[in-house]
């Protein structure tokens, strides 16, 4: 039996969203500065807006409605579920008045394609770009891939329980340190460590390409946002494809792979713990699969003659793989060049990698290696038990950190989340192919928006149909976060409405 | 009516001018019409390896390399690399960013849909580049609306950090 909600718990609610809002709000001033340096004058008056708005609707959330109480589970997951979607609405503030966008619908879809690491984009006309618009795009993603609640985790909100619980709902089940608010400090420390060394070296390669220093090292920041947060915006339409540079692809796809380890991953190779990147089930189970997704690929490809060397092949056919895989999306060819030159068998092999997608607890989407990988032990499990005498105990055990012995229940909550992305797929798919795209490219693209990817057939452009639009941000709403949260808000919502009486607790 | 050789012959050569004048016309318009950028990424099998001209604004930043240089030209539909010489890329002044319109530039080049010199890039080859309109500055002013709307956001802001305040030393 569902308990109706009390006023107190949409109370507490609507008090912690409000925390969380002023920190968004505060971030603004990033893109705000950028504006202000760079003489984009127009700009800074949209930065200043969205930043001006976030914290008025955050202190007046805190105002209205003071809270003193710790979040219960519910609440918690709430908090997160709803957080993701004013951030997206306050987000897309200095994104419509730029200029670049259609319509505020078309803001908000890139809003949620750069908090959730997507990468698909409706702008309009990017190479014109102002420096601090591009700024704000790639932070997005930055702040997205660590986590929004993370940020407020970092900076304003207590370390309570509750804290933890809104964690939890931004799909990060682990802690990697015993104190939630210590392993979101470690998160951005990471992040930010990485992103010194990423965008020094970019900004390096950038130079010696030919590019101005200045722009060599913006253009390092933004690529590296996007790379370690496997997002995908870039600041020119051609993706990747603009800086025509092998060094500059071989680093991204360094900085790829980085950002779809698992942060336990991590801090285990910081504690100098090198022998987990080879005992850790995620790890093992995303090589497997990426070796033989890229094999299928490349069976695909040759069959076409799709490109003219094996250098090329590699170049090309590896980078995509990774891309999608990894859950970025960055492009080194054209989007219409996937179903018209790479056949049936190497499509169907990249939307399998980017359906599987990266590690749990990273910044990248989809299915989640360890969720791969504890699916086919439990299959191994599930035949040995079959092959064995009656009274013979089956044990299988993994790694992922420490070595942990499989068992139902975490077999269930596995497979609970995969069968949800599964349907998540097939539902876009079916609203993709109803607005009367063929099969391979509503399937790819629906695949790419829920796991999170980005890469895209061409079916991803502002003149696509509203409720697209609109299903795509849905999915990547319910990707990002992993379903459970949103089916939580969901639940309070009916239960509002429903629900007997009573206290939560 | 009698047909003379004479008339017959200035006849022929009439239909042999024609028909020249009608091929160089096709020829031409087939090889040197602008190629718009999606009709070369959607159809790229068809025009791989062949001359076209493509025609756009140059966008971005110039990459010099050694006696080459990439750049980036944008038709309105996509953005194409175009690999030229460095003496063909210098004419360029002025590339499209926040601040100004590049240079609007012609190539004449081959076309390549997947470039076995560049690791499988979907480019242009410039043979000739030609100028054919000079990029210039964009302003951008500010607009008075936003000013006012920040303006009243910020009067908001403080209403919320002042009012409560206010009323609590109010009613204590």
């Amino acid at each position: 039996m569902l308990l109706r909600p009390t006023n107190e718990d949409l109370r507490t609610i609507a008090y912690y969203i409000g925390r969380l809002i002023v920190a968004l709000g505060i971030i603004f001033i990033i893109p705000l500065l950028t504006a202000v340096i760079f003489g984009e004058w127009d700009l800074a008056a949209d930065f200043l807006i969205g930043m001006l708005a976030s914290i008025f609707i955050g202190l007046l959330l805190q105002k209205l409605f003071p809270a003193s109480r710790d979040m219960n589970w519910s609440q918690g997951l709430a908090v997160t579920s709803i957080s993701w979607l004013v951030a997206m609405f306050l987000g897309a503030i200095p994104l419509v008045l730029s200029g670049h966008y259609g319509s505020y619908l078309d803001a908000c879809f890139d809003a949620m394609s750069g908090f959730a690491t997507t990468g698909l984009a409706l702008i309009q006309n990017l190479d014109h770009a102002a420096n601090s618009l591009n700024m704000w795009r790639h932070l997005m993603m930055f702040l997205g891939g660590q986590g929004i609640v993370v940020i407020g985790l970092t900076f304003l909100v207590k370390g309570t329980a509750g804290a933890y619980r809104m964690y939890v709902g931004e799909a990060r089940e682990e802690k990697v340190l015993p104190n939630v608010i210590q392993t979101a400090r470690f998160i951005w420390m990471v992040s930010l460590t990485y992103l010194v060394f990423g965008t020094i070296l970019l900004g390096i390669i950038g130079i010696l390409e030919g590019m101005p220093v200045i722009r060599s090292f913006l253009h390092g920041l933004w690529v590296f946002m996007a790379a370690f947060d496997t997002g995908g915006f870039t600041p020119h339409s051609q993706s990747i494809l603009y800086y025509h540079s092998f060094p500059y692809e071989i680093v991204t796809i360094v900085l790829m792979v980085m950002g779809t380890l698992n942060f336990s991953l991590h801090y285990a190779l910081w504690s100098r713990n090198f022998k987990e990147l080879f005992k850790n089930i995620e790890t093992r189970t995303l090589f497997i699969s990426l070796t033989v997704l890229f094999l299928i690929g490349t069976v695909g490809l040759t069959q076409l003659s799709t490109y003219p060397n094996w250098f090329a092949h590699l170049r090309k056919g590896f980078y995509q793989f990774i891309s999608a895989h990894s859950g970025t999306g960055f492009m080194t060819i054209y989007a219409p060049q996937f179903p018209n030159e790479w056949g049936f068998l190497a499509l169907l092999a990249i939307v399998l990698a980017m359906a599987f997608g990266g590690s749990a607890c990273s910044t990248a989407g989809g299915i989640k290696a360890l969720r791969i990988g504890l699916f086919f032990k439990s299959l191994l499990q599930d035949v040995k038990r079959i092959m064995r005498p009656g009274s013979a105990i089956v044990v299988e055990k993994f790694h992922h950190i420490k070595t942990i012995m499989i068992e139902d229940r975490l077999v269930r909550s596995a497979f609970v989340i995969l069968i949800c992305y599964v349907m998540t797929y097939l539902l876009g798919t079916i609203v993709g192919l109803f607005y009367g795209y063929p099969l391979d490219k509503a399937s790819f693209e629906s695949v790419s928006a829920a796991a999170n990817v980005g890469l895209s057939t061409g079916i991803t452009a502002p003149a696509m149909p509203t409720g697209l639009k609109v299903t795509y941000i849905i999915q990547m709403w319910l990707g990002r976060l992993e379903f459970m949260s949103i089916f939580v808000l969901i639940g309070l919502a009916i239960a509002r409405f429903t629900g007997a009486k009573g206290r939560s607790q | 009516m009698r047909i003379t050789n004479k008339q017959d012959t200035r006849y022929k050569q009439f239909q042999i001018w024609l028909l020249v004048i009608i091929w160089s016309l096709y020829l031409g318009n087939c090889i040197f019409a602008a190629v718009p950028s999606t009709e070369l990424v959607d159809n790229a099998e068809k025009y791989d390896g062949q001359v076209i001209e493509y025609q756009g604004e140059a966008i971005g930043d110039i990459m010099n390399r050694r006696n080459h240089a990439w750049i980036n030209v944008n038709d309105g539909g996509r953005a194409i690399g175009i690999f030229s010489d460095k003496n063909l890329s210098d004419q360029i002044k002025k590339t499209g960013s926040y601040n100004q319109i590049g240079d609007t530039v012609k190539i004449i080049g081959i076309f390549n849909r997947s470039c076995a010199d560049h690791g499988g890039d979907l480019d242009i080859h410039a043979r000739e580049l030609y100028i054919v309109q000079g990029g210039h500055k964009v302003e951008h002013p500010v607009n008075q609306g936003k000013l006012v709307i920040a303006g009243l956001l910020f009067l908001g802001v403080l209403a919320t950090l002042i009012i409560p305040a206010a009323i609590d030393r109010f009613s204590s």
